[in-house]
């Protein structure tokens, strides 16, 4: 494979790890705006998501959210984000490729959120409730704790999403691993655009398992891992 | 990207531009929902062989799902990128990459709608003469079906999604608008063809709920009654 010994050439080439096109630089770049991405939609989605399982309303938003994220493509929400950004007079490359990475991680977090403490089961709330918990002591000592894992999976979810949507951001000027995909297209560097996919991939896949892990640890000593559900099943980016 | 002009004062919308490009904008829209349903077309045959096996062979299950779970995690720009140069910048490119986004989640549904079969319907069957072939052909995958339809619109929408990123690898479809519109610091496109990516989605999942709700007579009478 004359392809993949020119990959190699390239990941051992000192020049890709140096400066601010370099390796270090542009996994640190992809790394931070998709924390801060993540970190920023999980503090709004998750209390929100939470109070809402908890009061018992909103079904129908915590629908109508998940079939809209499921509906808007990653790269039309990164698109649609740049002229939006322009026009407020952030201009382009991060603001852009953030609004549109919170925008994606919200519907996952709150969904998750919203259902976690909604399939806390009722007679675990009432039993709560008759031992004089106020509601506080039930949302906080029995909703969150049981919840936990999958709360913690929507935003597994999105920060994976969000790690392979940040790859798009090269095309509305923003750096990270996507660039050496798309400048690799646009100079038809088949090699450059083979190492950055498999940048990327690797580190999707690394936030999936970091991720894992963690749950994991968090919630094996509890023995709540059983609850995890089935909420993989946002669309990839 | 060269330099940047996008202005403050570029109109979000050009009606001119719409109105000059309609028949381009329904060419592109007819072949997304091409791509689209190859795709999805392939994926389902695909997963339907995996379920099969999947569902003969327990031990096999847990591979398929980690393998596709695998696929299904790599982002697209980067599957693509991966093929590109063996495949080069072609149809097939997109199609191999869009195909293997479709087979986790159809496998999972078309393997839980099946096993959802109650096994007393199945013993009845079989205590009426069902063969192995006929049972999973007239009886389980009957069944199954609402299980099943519910994963091909997931599918479906998922796929709409990722064929507006294909434009990237030279394809098709409504992303060409969105990639032309960003390429030329011109809004209109760019905003004709996300909007449009969104409605195409939208469209193709009711429709298919609609499906949905024709194959599965008994949870209507249900509904009803």
């Amino acid at each position: 494979m004359d392809l993949l010994a020119d990959v190699l050439a390239w990941f051992t080439d000192p020049d890709n790890w140096q400066g601010s096109a370099g390796i270090p630089n542009r996994t640190l770049e992809h790394m931070r705006l998709s924390a801060l991405a993540t970190a920023v939609a999980a503090a709004v989605a998750v209390p929100s998501g939470v109070l809402l399982g908890h009061s018992g309303r909103g079904g129908l938003i915590a629908v109508a959210v998940v079939n809209i994220g499921r509906a808007i493509p990653s790269f039309a929400i990164i698109a649609l984000a740049l002229p939006f950004s322009i026009r407020a007079g952030l201009g382009i490359g991060f603001w852009p490729t953030f609004l549109a990475l919170v925008l994606l991680a919200l519907p996952p977090i709150f969904t998750n959120s919203f259902t976690a403490v909604r399939s806390v089961g009722a007679e675990v709330v009432e039993a709560a409730r008759g031992m004089g918990m106020r509601e506080r002591e039930v949302l906080f000592g029995i909703e969150l704790p049981l919840g936990g894992p999958l709360i913690l999976t929507g935003i597994r979810v999105a920060a994976v999403q969000v790690v392979a949507t940040a790859t798009l951001g090269a095309l509305v000027g923003w750096g990270g691993l996507g660039r050496y995909i798309i400048d690799g297209f646009s100079v038809q560097d088949n090699v450059r655009v083979f190492a950055g996919a498999l940048l990327v991939a690797a580190l999707a896949i690394l936030t999936d398992v970091v991720f894992g892990v963690m749950e994991r640890i968090l919630f094996a000593a509890a023995g709540l891992r059983g609850r995890r559900a089935p909420a993989r099943m946002e669309h990839p980016a | 990207m060269p330099q940047r002009a996008f202005l403050a004062t570029e109109p979000l919308i050009r009606w001119g531009w719409i109105w000059d490009h309609l028949e381009e904008i329904r060419t592109q829209t007819v072949e997304h929902f091409i791509l689209t349903g190859i795709a999805v077309g392939i994926g389902f045959a695909i997963a339907m062989g995996l379920s099969i096996v999947a569902l003969r062979f327990r031990r096999t299950y847990g591979p398929v799902t980690w393998v596709t779970g695998v696929l299904y995690t790599i982002p697209s720009l980067a599957l693509f990128a991966f093929l590109v140069p063996y495949t080069g910048l072609s149809t097939l490119t997109a199609e191999i990459g869009l195909v293997s986004y479709t087979l986790l989640i159809l496998v999972r549904n078309i393997v839980a709608g099946i096993d959802g079969v109650s096994p007393a319907v199945r013993e009845a069957a079989v205590g009426m003469g069902y063969g192995r072939a006929r049972l999973f052909l007239e009886i389980e995958l009957p069944l199954a079906l609402p299980v099943i339809v519910a994963g091909l619109r997931i599918a479906t929408v998922t796929v709409v999604g990722l064929v507006t990123v294909t434009s990237i690898i030279g394809q098709g479809g409504l992303g060409l608008f969105i990639l032309d519109g960003l390429r030329r610091d011109f809004y209109t496109p760019l905003i004709v063809g996300s909007v449009l990516s969104v409605a195409l989605a939208v469209v193709i999942d009711v429709a298919l709920a609609g499906l949905e709700w024709l194959l599965s007579p008994w949870s209507r009478a249900r509904t009803a009654g």
